[in-house]
């Protein structure tokens, strides 16, 4: 187990050290000038900012001292807004999304979880079509029509009850993180329903519910004990991919409901072409979800041994 | 035991045919394809789609790209005529001193028609004022709420009239005017009026926007008709069905053709793999793993950066090698899977004592036999890539302006979504359509042709 673990970790390492090798290229051999602004910048300002920035030295120094501040945990410096580390902008905006990311995963674990299990139970009856048709609805609907669509939902019921009952945009309280999290969760938890729906299908047609059910068994105990105990395992497999689809959803629904999220300054960062921001968090979401799918592959083989034989 | 139980039965009567024709792979799959009514529906769905992209553009030649700045945001089948007017300078109107001890500008009326070239405002003068501001606004103001766009002021309490020539669309406006004080101050009244605003032309106009063919053919006062857009127009004018038509060509191919070379890719890697096995193989899947391993919507985001879009491209070539570069691992594990287990069976076996090369062995036996697995990827990637195009169309990081892709005019369209919705509705309908009908047929595709799927449902 121990070798698997540190298996795993030595891999993550090698892959977050690429994204930040190839980050670091992309980002030095692109077209245009990361210092080109409105404002006319005289030589001795823009010498004295490539000095500030570090971009005064040759390339492969910069990728040395780059690596080793990434190594210590420094992202650098924002090339737009001044002064401001990208340290900082993480520290300050991730656990927005943070937040916001695991209440949208427990949203689309559990509801997916319990949509499939019911689908399965009510096979071809309406409870199973009611619910196969919201699947259908969430796996070719795009996010961000859900997200959009959403909001001038909310805006319809807050003008219709007069008052209102949820905001509309803007972060702070539990109420701001409602309907942009089940947003958030609402591609994955249909994505979840349907694996649900296929595994538990398999088990309440197998041997050991068949003879649970013979030795009378309370029909609740079936259900929670033998049916969704088992069939819950397949949907540990995707976590990772979800994380990682919830993690870049976020960009899309943190823009549309002006939440101060990660997401929504790495997008910004994009159009802005702040290159320092760009670089930082890039490496840092690499990081982040690198870290997540070995952590969700660990989970995964302490609950089924059979993995760690491979 | 009497004669009854023991009677010879007649022969003829219950000789069966028992033989069928035999069927390959394809036709049985085929077969099982015709009868999942929902998968078949798909098909001739996304053949509808591939001919809306293809041909659409023979049938329907009105320019995606062209513009036309007076016929912006108009609902599909919207009304389609136009006034011809001329514009002729408006002295105003001034009134006596105002008399009496009304306080808000009372009898506001349109002056002429009121059209998309101007309108016209007068009201009764309010006494002790100094002038009065004039408010435009799209829903009616309720009480308390800000009366809308200030789109003008008119100084002294006589002045009694405005012009509005001010974007004009054709739709209902709500006008209010309000006097003001010496200070500059509002009074608390207003008074509102709603305005129905016709669409109207000048011939000059016209004749600049291709409304006419020539200035000689219409007079002042005449209607004409303007150009026809069945689904509307976007925000600049350009019509909805063409630049839908273009979106799909650009969203189809992206989402086909990506997915059609990196599951090549993934064939090619990985039955050299799963072929040649040992350590080769490992290396090869190690960099399999590896690759998919990279965070995708963030790859997707540096190569568009590294590429750098220049003037006039359309930023479709680097999300397509992009797409390639990164998702092609998923097939290649899945083909060196199958040619694992197909390297054991028998008929391979069978073939290679009868001396087949290798080469011959790979592209007659193995790979053939992994094309049930790759098509039912390759149907299932598509969606996956079209969403991914519009995802990153969305936030801007896809397609460059004028190119239409879907997701790109998903990303016009929810500026305007609470005033024209159809700006939204058609792109955002036409991907989720495609992206079901993609899902489904995936669906029925494993079904027909993956035998340890068929009883999965």
């Amino acid at each position: 187990m121990i070798r698997y673990v540190l298996w795993r970790l030595l891999q993550g390492v090698i892959t977050v050290w690429f994204i930040a090798t190839v980050t670091f290229f992309v980002m030095h051999n692109l077209p245009g000038d990361p210092l080109a602004d409105d404002k006319a910048v005289s030589e001795k300002i823009r010498e004295n900012l490539e000095a500030k920035l570090g971009l005064d030295k040759p390339v492969v120094q910069q990728y040395f001292i780059y690596m080793r501040n990434m190594v210590g945990g420094d992202f650098g410096l924002s090339f737009v807004h001044e002064n401001r580390r990208v340290n900082e902008i993480i520290r300050d905006h991730f656990p927005v999304s943070a937040i916001l990311g695991i209440l949208a995963i427990v949203i689309a674990g559990f509801g997916g979880i319990l949509w499939g299990a019911l689908t399965a139970l009510y096979r071809n009856r309406w409870p199973d079509i009611a619910i196969i048709l919201l699947v259908i609805l969430g796996i070719s609907v795009p996010s961000f029509v859900f997200a959009t669509v959403g909001q001038l939902a909310l805006v319809t019921i807050n003008n219709l009850a007069g008052f209102e009952v949820l905001p509309v945009a803007g972060w702070g309280t539990v109420a701001h993180m409602l309907i942009p999290a089940l947003v958030l969760g609402l591609g994955t938890m249909a994505f979840l329903t349907r694996l649900m729906r296929t595994s538990m299908l398999e088990i309440v047609s197998s041997d050991f519910v068949r003879t649970a059910k013979a030795k009378g068994v309370p029909m609740a105990q079936i259900f929670s004990r033998h049916q969704l105990r088992n069939a819950v395992l397949p949907v540990v497999t995707v976590l990772g991919p979800s994380i990682a689809g919830i993690t870049t959803g976020g960009f899309v629904v943190e823009n549309v409901f002006g939440i101060p999220g990660l997401g929504r300054y790495f997008v910004l960062a994009v159009q802005q072409n702040d290159y320092g921001v760009i670089m930082g968090t890039t490496v840092f979401y690499g990081a982040f979800l690198v870290l997540m799918v070995i952590l969700v592959d660990i989970l995964y083989a302490v609950i089924d041994p059979r993995v760690r034989l491979e | 035991m009497s004669d009854l139980s023991f009677k010879p039965i007649s022969l003829a009567a219950d000789v069966e045919e028992r033989s069928r024709p035999s069927l390959s792979y394809w036709q049985d799959a085929w077969i099982r394809l015709r009868a999942n009514k929902r998968a078949f529906a798909s098909l001739f769905v996304i053949i509808g789609m591939l001919v809306f992209a293809c041909a659409g553009p023979l049938v329907w030649h009105i320019d995606p790209d062209a513009q036309d700045l007076d016929q912006t945001s108009k609902p599909p089948w919207g009304d389609r005529n136009a006034l011809v007017q001329s514009y002729e300078p408006w002295a105003g109107v001034t009134s006596a001193e105002p008399q009496g001890n009304n306080l808000s500008p009372e009898s506001l009326e349109v002056v002429g028609d009121a059209t998309t070239t101007f309108v016209r405002l007068v009201w009764d003068p309010v006494p002790n004022s100094n002038g009065y501001r004039i408010y435009r606004q799209i829903v009616e103001p309720r009480v308390g709420d800000p009366l809308g766009l200030p789109i003008g002021d008119t100084k002294g309490a006589t002045s009694v009239s405005f012009e509005d020539r001010l974007d004009i669309k054709p739709k209902s406006y709500w006008y209010s005017v309000v006097a003001v004080n010496e200070q500059g101050e509002e009074f608390p009244e207003a008074a509102t009026l709603k305005v129905d605003v016709a669409f109207s032309t000048t011939i000059a106009n016209a004749v600049e926007r291709g409304y006419i063919e020539d200035e000689n053919s219409v007079a002042i006062g005449d209607t004409i008709k303007v150009p026809l857009h069945p689904l509307g127009t976007d925000y600049l004018g350009r019509d909805m069905l063409s630049r839908l038509m273009e979106g799909a060509r650009i969203s189809l191919f992206i989402g086909i053709v990506a997915p059609f070379l990196f599951v090549i890719a993934g064939v090619i890697y990985g039955s050299f793999a799963g072929f040649i096995g040992g350590n080769f193989d490992h290396v090869l899947m190690r960099f399999a793993d590896f690759v998919i391993a990279l965070p995708f919507l963030l790859f997707m985001i540096l190569f568009k950066l590294l590429f750098g879009i220049g003037p006039g491209e359309s930023g479709i070539l680097p999300m397509l090698v992009a797409l390639v570069v990164l998702s092609w691992p998923g097939a290649a594990r899945l083909v060196r899977g199958e040619i694992l287990q197909i390297r054991e069976e028998g008929y391979v076996e069978a073939s290679r004592l009868l001396g087949t090369k290798t080469p011959r062995l790979i592209l007659r036996h193995m790979i053939p036999n992994t094309m049930g697995v790759v098509l039912v990827t390759f149907t299932f990637a598509v969606p996956s890539a079209i969403f991914t195009e519009a995802f990153l169309s969305f936030i801007g990081m896809g397609v460059t302006a004028p190119t239409a892709s879907w997701g790109s005019m998903c990303n016009d369209g929810i500026k305007t979504m609470e005033t024209t919705p159809h700006e939204l509705i058609f792109p955002a309908l036409f991907i989720s359509i495609t992206v079901l009908a993609f899902n489904f047929l995936g669906d029925g595709l494993r079904d027909a042709l993956d035998a340890r799927m068929r009883y999965g449902e």
